[in-house]
């Protein structure tokens, strides 16, 4: 099936004029990840809507569709159909913009993210720089968005947001560094294929404080509960998007959702083998799960295993937001600055000594690591 | 060792574990959602939802214009204009409750000396237009003959308290 | 007339935008729009570094200073209160003295960028690497080798910089009360709650 789509695509890319060929072939490429990440971030919201529901003993939305599942739509055609009210004496120019400064990174982050084997938009060599470097420019949105929108409570929220995400984003970056110094490389396919074999071969192992300090930054950046001060709805109204409303709302809306997608994925790519599967590397039991007629290709290693395991970071994004209060600022800043900080910083000299004494299962690869 | 099992404790997230397993459990349980437009929760005798004029069984307003819910109103919703009627009784000739000021604690209906003005069970109303919420005398006498015999069950159900 | 190749317009678009946007930090009334601007032309220099095939330098420029610096520098720059009037007063008594600098500043430059050192023919176009190249790598190798002790002093020189900064900032009044989070979360009911058992005393 999804070879003879593959084969289709292809044929079609060659019936072009030569000039535009590799045009053409990276514009449905971005089309490809691009359209079922925009609908995965539409059935996130549903799924949001649904699980905190469940968890607070209600049902959630149940309406539109056969149980609420075209709930999405019903959203997102209110909200195209809103008018988007700009405040006075704000800067109309940036305040349109920001929404759109939000969402750009989050969906431009993607192109370095490896699907499959081979299967990646980009694969360069500065490929978790380039991540660190397109995530940060999230920023801007929210501090434009407040200046801009000429409104105290969506100031502070700016305030609030920038200096959390700064300081969330040395911890981040602290956490990915362990990991280029476990893979041996900056390449994101290459940190996967460093992690090919069993559960075992995982980063999450031996990198797992640092894998902690990944996901819990990864939450805090993304300004999710219990890190929402920068929203705060019962303290600052909504935060930096007070003033927004229509589709300006709707994409920033969208961008908070694919932040949370990326952060899930790059979670999976860099501490849970990406695309591996849990299963392979056991021996005779993968060989014989491999081996069933028909469902066997669903044990092995494949974009569904990356698929499965973002669905549960995701799932966890919702379970925190269900479950925590929200943390108090001076109590964010705390965890950021004086917890995640050195706990990296600690764990780096640890993977620098095992990487050196090259431990297995993780680092008797030789050669790169 | 006191100290350490309270750092591991911090240091391994018990707490947090703890709660995520709380709403988990919870995930998995009875869901209490009421399809209401289908369904609807129990109303008590009490419930103070629209307003309503009433009138005595003949037929007469009961309304004396006394002005003692204009008086008692903490929202000031409430508007009487009183007059004399040919036969030497005094009625309002103006009766009217802001819908959109009104914060229905009920103190129009304790502070009436014959049972006028009360509220009814209904709460599922809407105005369309401007005004639609501005209640006038004649607005809430209809309401009293609309509702009559579920406002007058209502009050021989509440009688044994009061 | 010349061709211009495709790479060639790349560069030129970056080209204008980065000195469009350079002249319009330093031309714009505004703050918060000069630190924009400024953004704007950080990335058209991170775009001109990638068409030099710099790509680490690029993406750390955009990372490092768009990314962090510039933050904290809008974070401080909106929470201005900048009446311009006051600073404009003196702007005609200085102006020779301006002037002047500024003069010497373009001659010692044009001494420096001049076109008997800049030019095509006077350093050759960057050799085209192979596709499996990587610059991160070289640089690395670079920076550990040959520039080893360089790069160790200036990071220790940041180092304590950063101390520094702690130390200078750092004070610890006495008599503040402050909340210690991993006590209040640590305690637990026998801490603080005595339960007496006493008899029922008689009526």
């Amino acid at each position: 099936m999804f070879e003879m789509i593959v084969t289709i695509w292809q044929d079609a890319i060659a019936l072009l004029p030569g000039g535009i060929q590799p045009f053409a072939e990276i514009i449905t490429k971005i089309i490809a990840i691009m359209i079922p990440l925009i609908l995965s971030v539409a059935y996130l919201t549903f799924a949001e809507r649904k699980i905190i529901g469940y968890m607070q003993v209600r049902i959630g939305p149940n309406r539109v569709g056969p149980r609420g599942l075209f709930q999405p739509f019903a959203d997102v055609f209110k909200l195209v159909f809103k008018e988007i009210i700009i405040p006075s004496n704000s800067n109309k120019f940036l305040f349109i913009g920001a929404p759109l400064i939000t969402f750009a990174p989050a969906m431009a982050a993607w192109a370095v993210i490896p699907f499959d084997e081979g299967m990646i938009l980009s694969n360069i060599d500065a490929g978790l720089l380039y991540v660190l470097a397109v995530t940060s420019i999230g920023v801007y949105g929210v501090i434009i968005a407040g200046w801009a929108s000429n409104s105290k409570y969506a100031f502070l929220g700016a305030l609030r947001s920038s200096a959390q995400i700064v300081s969330y984003e040395i911890a981040m970056g602290f956490a990915l560094v362990g990991v280029l110094i476990a893979a041996g490389s900056l390449n994101m396919h290459d940190i996967v294929i460093a992690q090919q074999g069993s559960v075992a071969n995982w980063f999450f192992l031996p990198l797992f404080p640092l894998f902690m300090v990944y996901f819990i930054s990864g939450v805090a950046e993304t300004n999710r509960a219990p890190f929402d001060v920068a929203e705060g709805e019962s303290e600052i109204v909504a935060g930096f998007h007070v003033e927004y409303s229509g589709m300006a709302f709707a994409v920033f809306f969208l961008a908070e959702y694919a932040n949370m997608i990326l952060i899930a994925g790059l979670t999976v790519v860099m501490f849970l083998g990406g695309w591996y599967s849990p299963l392979a590397g056991l021996g005779v039991v993968s060989e014989t799960l491999f081996a069933i007629p028909y469902i066997g290709w669903m044990f092995d290693s494949g974009f569904h295993w990356l698929v499965f395991k973002m669905a549960f970071f995701l799932l966890l994004f919702l379970w925190f937001r269900a479950t925590f209060p929200r943390y108090r600022y001076d109590q964010i800043m705390r965890l950021g600055w004086k917890v995640f900080i050195p706990i990296t910083i600690v764990w780096l000299l640890v993977v620098g000594v095992a990487v050196l004494a090259e431990i297995p299962p993780w680092f008797d690869k030789g050669g790169a690591a | 060792m006191k100290f350490l099992g309270k750092y591991l404790n911090s240091l391994l997230l018990i707490e947090l574990l703890k709660g995520l397993r709380v709403t988990g459990h919870y995930f998995w349980g009875k869901k209490f959602t009421v399809f209401y437009p289908e369904e609807k929760t129990p109303q008590s005798h009490r419930f103070r939802g629209l307003h309503a004029l009433r009138r005595y069984p003949n037929g007469e307003e009961r309304c004396i214009a006394c002005k003692l819910c204009e008086a008692v109103c903490p929202a000031l919703a409430i508007t009487i204009d009183s007059a004399q009627r040919e036969d030497g009784t005094r009625r309002t000739t103006r009766y009217d409750i802001d819908l959109t000021k009104c914060i229905y604690c009920g103190f129009c209906e304790e502070a009436c000396p014959v049972d006028a003005i009360v509220e009814t069970r209904v709460f599922e109303y809407h105005g369309e237009e401007r005004g639609d919420l501005l209640m006038t005398k004649e607005k809430l006498l209809a309401h009293g003959a609309q509702y009559k015999k579920e406002l007058a069950n209502d009050r021989s159900k509440d009688a044994p308290y009061r | 007339m010349f061709e211009l190749t495709g790479q060639q317009i790349v560069f030129y678009a970056f080209s204008f935008m980065l000195i469009a946007s350079a002249l319009m930090v330093i031309t714009v009334r505004n703050p918060v729009r000069a630190a924009l601007f400024l953004v704007l032309a950080f990335f058209s220099a991170a775009a001109i570094w990638l068409l030099l095939e710099a790509e680490f330098l690029a993406i750390t420029l955009v990372l490092v200073y768009v990314g962090a610096v510039m933050v904290l520098f809008l974070f401080v720059v909106m929470m201005l209160d900048i009446n311009t009037a006051p600073l404009q007063e003196g702007f005609t008594r200085y102006l020779p003295l301006g002037l002047a600098v500024a003069v010497i500043i373009v001659f010692e430059l044009s001494l420096v960028l001049g076109p008997e050192n800049f030019g095509l023919d006077k350093i050759a176009a960057p050799i085209a690497h192979a596709a499996d190249y990587s610059n991160t790598k070289a640089i690395g190798l670079i920076l550990y080798t040959d520039y080893v002790y360089p790069f160790e002093i200036a990071s220790v020189i940041l180092l304590v910089a950063i101390i520094a900064a702690i130390a200078l900032t750092f004070r610890r009044r006495k008599g503040t009360k402050s909340q210690k989070p991993e006590e209040q979360v640590a305690v637990r009911r026998e801490d603080r709650v005595r339960i007496v058992k006493m008899k029922a005393e008689k009526r």
